[in-house]
């Protein structure tokens, strides 16, 4: 039996991998965007604390007087600024709106000020981005309030610098974070599934003939899929038991009437002194044959067939096999005068197969050659081992296939055209073919030398 | 004292257009003649020739221009856009600190750049080649009885307990005049405190001011000085070298260590001639002539690390606080305050 | 002979009785399975002929009760089942031989006549007639110390004729039960096995007559 892995549409564990990498991926990511951020923000006030404490102390050096205001700005005020990194500082400084000292194109806050609280801006620079804080205060020069502005700025180098380094430190975090949780999530979906591969590979272990219910302890999850399994098995148990009963039922019901049909037309024909009433009760009685053997070989057609889906294969000697069924049709045979010539082996010829079915294709050659041998003709019956096969001839003297293919005869329904008048229904050829393919072996119609036609069935042995 | 000063002042970036003034040039030229390199510097031809010869021997078909200028005239050259040149060398740390933030200077990464110590670069646009401690001087015989010094402390309590010893004997920078002054006084008033007590002790005893290192250490051995302070300790070394009678002191409590500075100019015209002369400088090789043909110190952290005391004057954003207008002005004025006696 | 038929359908049951009553058997009917039991306590039968589904019970179980029993009436099945699935259970179970639904008598007859010479066996009587010796199991007629063979028609012919010595059977008659219904044979079709026969008893006392426009009989002298 050839098992078709189930890959379309995808599977599942493929599926649940990608999607649990996908989601790892994005949680990486926001981990690692949110690591970014934070550091970021945090590098930003940090420097912005230090921007600002700078600023803040030039601003409180500034003393008023009568004519002026002192600055005197810190050395410690600069010396900070470089303790973080190698950043570019600029500084100006604003007494009543002009500028005293330092850079006077640094550019000026586009808000008030706040005082002695910094407010923090980013402008382009001499080419760079600055970071700047501007304070503002008011110092009494000669009774008079002035305001003095205290802008420092300073390039971001150190603080991009952070900024990177803890971005690498994210990346390195977010990347081992989805290393360990890809592999985490390759064992979850393992797990996962496993359930279902038990499952799968129990169901997968039992024999044709078993349909009892799975029963094994699944996960609830499974528990529905088990439980469908177990009606599907259950409605597939019945609907073969139903096929069963079904094809022993209308065999019943069809041949029980034709029987008595029949009894009472032999009966008819037994009264009956007039030649031409015998002649049509002897053509009724044809027909209720031909009826009978349509139906028996419908019927054996629809039990081959189920049980080509439902084989029990058994070790079976087909000389022996051969022999009981020539034997149950020497009665038969005999009423026409037909004898058998057997040439079978003394040895067993062993194979294994399902026995109902090569009984089937045996009863149907032998069948087919005692309808179409003529009156007291002769039935050659052999068997040889060739190699590994199996060739079981079944060889009469009857009409032949008048140059008929072999195929086309074996079709379902095909008879030769030259038995019109021999009762059969075409079905058993057929029959015979089904059987020698579930066996994987050959079924072919022959001519026979000097007259006749040979039904060779060939089955492989091992 | 507090000067007070009107809202209005001196921006450096404003220094307009002038001519600057240089102090010698000279020319190396190579035998092949295929591009000529320009430095500008403040450092004498002297001291830098066997240099500039290793330079071309390594690098032939280089000449070398090689101009010298004080510090002020070098930052003005260079913030003013006076002349175009390829490296721009100055022991004036603070200025070169200014033309590097005010972005004068040009980026340059190199095997020798990414060898220096963090606190010898800034930026990847100014870089130290050499460390000078900056040292007292002194005249064996003028002490005479006296404990050498060993602090400034000492040194205080030596000046105070012998002001006729003393008196008119004692040399200094005068800020006002040299570049190299100012950044010695400013960063010793950073330091310490005890820097201001010295000032106002030396101001009692008549001090005379120098403009430059070279008279001052030829004074004291003339023995016309007792001590100078604030020199340049290679030069002295150099020019003390087995003289009895002269002594020279790194004082305990710190001593600052100056670092000579080059940078490749934004405007310069053939900067990857700069930076190979820079590179060459801070090679190995270059390192080896400057410590032994120039006699200037090489960059050495591990001396550094030894001697506790040295503290090398750091390239970070505070050197800018001396440079600005209004601090210099109010510096110098305390200075001239404590020092000139009316 | 004398059957048991056991059969549920009453229409068939009465054709098949008849039928065999025909040809000079005696049938006696049983509908169901507790039925035949009752007839098999109260009379002996030659030969048991047994339908597989009945309104009491399978078929097979009575056989093998039967079997069980010791009986040894032999019994032929009829099926009314596809061959498929019956056969192997049906031998198995100790059926002597099966006929499928519907059958030729001609056909019944020549399964019953086989059982019976197997359940015989050797102990199968010769019989006597006239000056010939008739051996039904090695289907020979002895006259005179020579033996000789009947083919499968003639020997059948025979013993149609022996079971009725004088008793004339028509034409008809002997081409019923020498022929299957179904084949479209001539009634004179017997004259040819008539002729071959009377070849094999030529030098014995026993002869065939031909009783003119009526038909045949055995006869000796």
């Amino acid at each position: 039996m050839i098992r078709t892995p189930f890959t379309a549409p995808g599977s599942i564990r493929q599926r649940l991998i990608l999607q649990l990498l996908v989601l790892v991926a994005v949680l990486s990511w926001v981990l690692y965007l949110s690591v970014r951020t934070v550091a970021g923000a945090a590098v930003e006030t940090t420097q912005d604390a230090i921007l600002g404490s700078a600023t803040i102390a030039i601003a409180e050096e500034l003393r008023g007087g009568v004519d002026g205001v002192a600055i005197d700005i810190p050395y410690t005020a600069f010396s900070m600024l470089g303790a973080t990194g190698e950043d570019r500082v600029f500084y100006r400084i604003l007494v009543d709106g002009a500028t005293v000292t330092g850079y006077e194109d640094l550019p000026l806050a586009d808000q008030p000020l706040g005082g002695l609280s910094p407010l923090f801006y980013t402008r382009e620079y001499q080419s760079d981005t600055v970071r700047i804080a501007a304070v503002e205060r008011s110092v009494i020069v000669g009774s008079r309030p002035v305001r003095v502005e205290v802008i420092v700025a300073q390039t971001r180098s150190a603080q991009d610098a952070i900024v990177a380094q803890m971005a690498n430190r994210a990346a390195t975090l977010g990347l081992g974070f989805f290393a360990i949780a890809a592999l985490l999530s390759l064992l979850t979906a393992r797990s996962v599934l496993q359930p279902v591969n038990n499952l799968a590979e129990a169901v997968g272990r039992r024999g044709p003939q078993d349909l009892r219910p799975v029963e094994r302890p699944v996960p609830s999850e499974l528990a529905p899929l088990m439980a469908a399994l177990n009606q599907f098995i259950a409605r597939l148990s019945g609907a073969l038991i139903r096929t069963e009963t079904f094809i022993t039922e209308a065999a019943h019901h069809i041949r029980t009437p034709l029987a008595t049909l029949r009894a009472q037309a032999e009966i008819a024909l037994r009264q009956s002194q007039d030649e031409a009433a015998r002649a049509a009760i002897r053509g009724m009685i044809r027909s209720v044959d031909d009826s009978a053997r349509s139906v028996g070989q419908l019927l054996d057609h629809a039990a081959v067939v189920y049980r080509t889906d439902q084989r029990t294969d058994e070790e079976i000697d087909l000389a022996a096999l051969t022999r009981d069924m020539v034997a149950v049709f020497g009665p038969a045979a005999e009423l026409r005068e037909i004898g058998f010539e057997l040439h079978l082996p003394d040895v067993p010829v062993t194979m294994t197969a399902d026995r109902l079915l090569l009984e089937s294709a045996i009863r149907n050659l032998l069948d087919n050659a005692v309808k179409y041998s003529a009156l007291e003709g002769l039935i050659s019956v052999s068997l040889e081992v060739e190699s590994d096969q199996a060739r079981l001839g079944v060889c009469d003297r009857g009409r032949g296939l008048s140059g008929a293919k072999s195929a086309a005869l074996t079709g379902r329904f095909r008879r030769g055209e030259n038995v019109a008048d021999v009762i059969g229904s075409g079905l058993g050829l057929t029959i015979v073919r089904e059987v020698a393919a579930a066996h994987g072996g050959d079924f072919r119609l022959t001519e026979r030398e000097g007259g006749g036609a040979c039904a060779n069935l060939s089955l492989p042995l091992a | 004292m507090r000067k007070l000063i009107l809202a209005l002042g001196l921006i450096l970036s404003a220094a307009g257009a002038m001519a600057f003034d240089i102090e010698e040039e000279r020319l190396f030229a190579s035998g092949q003649e295929t591009s000529i390199v320009s430095i500008l510097s403040t450092t004498d031809i002297d001291i830098f020739e066997p240099l500039v010869v290793s330079f071309q021997s390594v690098n032939p078909g280089i000449t070398v221009q090689y101009t010298v200028a004080s510090t002020t005239e070098v930052y003005r050259a260079v913030s003013g856009r006076e002349r175009a040149f390829d490296l721009v060398i100055s022991s004036a740390m603070d200025l070169q600190m200014k033309l590097a933030n005010d972005g004068f200077a040009r980026e340059h990464r190199s095997i020798e750049t990414e060898g220096l110590p963090n606190w010898a670069r800034w930026r990847d646009q100014l870089f130290a080649f050499a460390q000078e401690p900056v040292v007292l001087i002194l005249s064996r015989p003028a002490f005479e009885g006296l404990r050498l010094p060993q602090t400034r402390a000492d040194l205080i309590d030596l000046l105070r307990a012998n002001p006729e010893r003393f008196e008119g004997r004692i040399g200094t920078y005068d800020p006002n005049r040299s570049g190299a002054g100012y950044l010695f006084a400013t960063q010793d008033a950073r330091q310490s405190d005890t820097f201001w007590r010295l000032t106002e002790v030396m101001g009692g005893l008549s001090p005379r001011l120098y403009d430059g290192s070279g008279a001052m250490i030829a004074d004291v051995q003339a023995g016309r000085l007792a001590l100078a302070y604030n020199v340049l300790g290679s030069y002295a070394a150099a020019q003390l070298a087995g003289d009895p009678n002269a002594a020279l002191i790194e004082l305990e409590d710190f001593t600052n260590v100056l670092l000579r500075t080059a940078l490749i100019p934004r405007e310069a015209a053939r900067p990857e001639l700069g930076a190979a002369f820079l590179d060459f400088l801070l090679s190995d090789e270059g390192q080896t002539l400057i410590d032994e043909k120039a006699g200037l110190p090489r960059i050495d952290a591990a001396t550094l690390a030894s001697a506790g005391h040295r503290r090398p004057i750091r390239l970070d954003p505070g050197l800018l606080v001396f440079v600005d207008p209004l601090k210099r002005q109010r510096f110098l004025s305390e200075w001239t305050a404590a020092v000139v006696r009316r | 002979m004398r059957f048991l038929l056991v059969e549920d359908n009453p229409d068939l049951a009465r054709s098949v009785q008849t039928r065999l009553s025909l040809d000079g058997h005696g049938v006696d009917w049983a509908a169901s399975l507790a039925d035949a039991e009752d007839h098999l306590a109260t009379a002996s039968y030659d030969l048991i002929l047994l339908d597989i589904m009945l309104p009491d019970g399978d078929g097979r179980d009575f056989l093998a009760g039967h079997r069980r029993a010791k009986r040894d009436t032999p019994v032929i099945v009829m099926t009314a089942r596809s061959a498929v699935s019956d056969r192997v259970a049906l031998l198995d179970t100790g059926a002597d031989d099966y006929i499928t639904k519907p059958f030729d008598f001609a056909e019944l007859e020549a399964r019953v006549r086989a059982v019976l010479r197997r359940r015989m066996g050797a102990a199968q009587p010769l019989r006597s007639y006239a000056d010939l010796t008739f051996d039904p199991l090695a289907a020979t007629i002895t006259i005179a110390g020579e033996a000789r063979e009947l083919r499968n028609r003639e020997l059948r012919l025979f013993e149609i004729l022996l079971a009725g010595p004088d008793r004339i059977f028509s034409k008809g008659q002997l081409c019923d039960r020498l022929f299957s219904a179904a084949e479209a044979v001539s009634d004179n079709a017997i004259e040819v096995y008539v002729g071959r026969l009377r070849k094999k008893l030529e030098g014995s006392r026993a002869r065939i007559e031909t009783i003119r426009g009526v038909g045949y009989r055995l006869t000796s002298p």
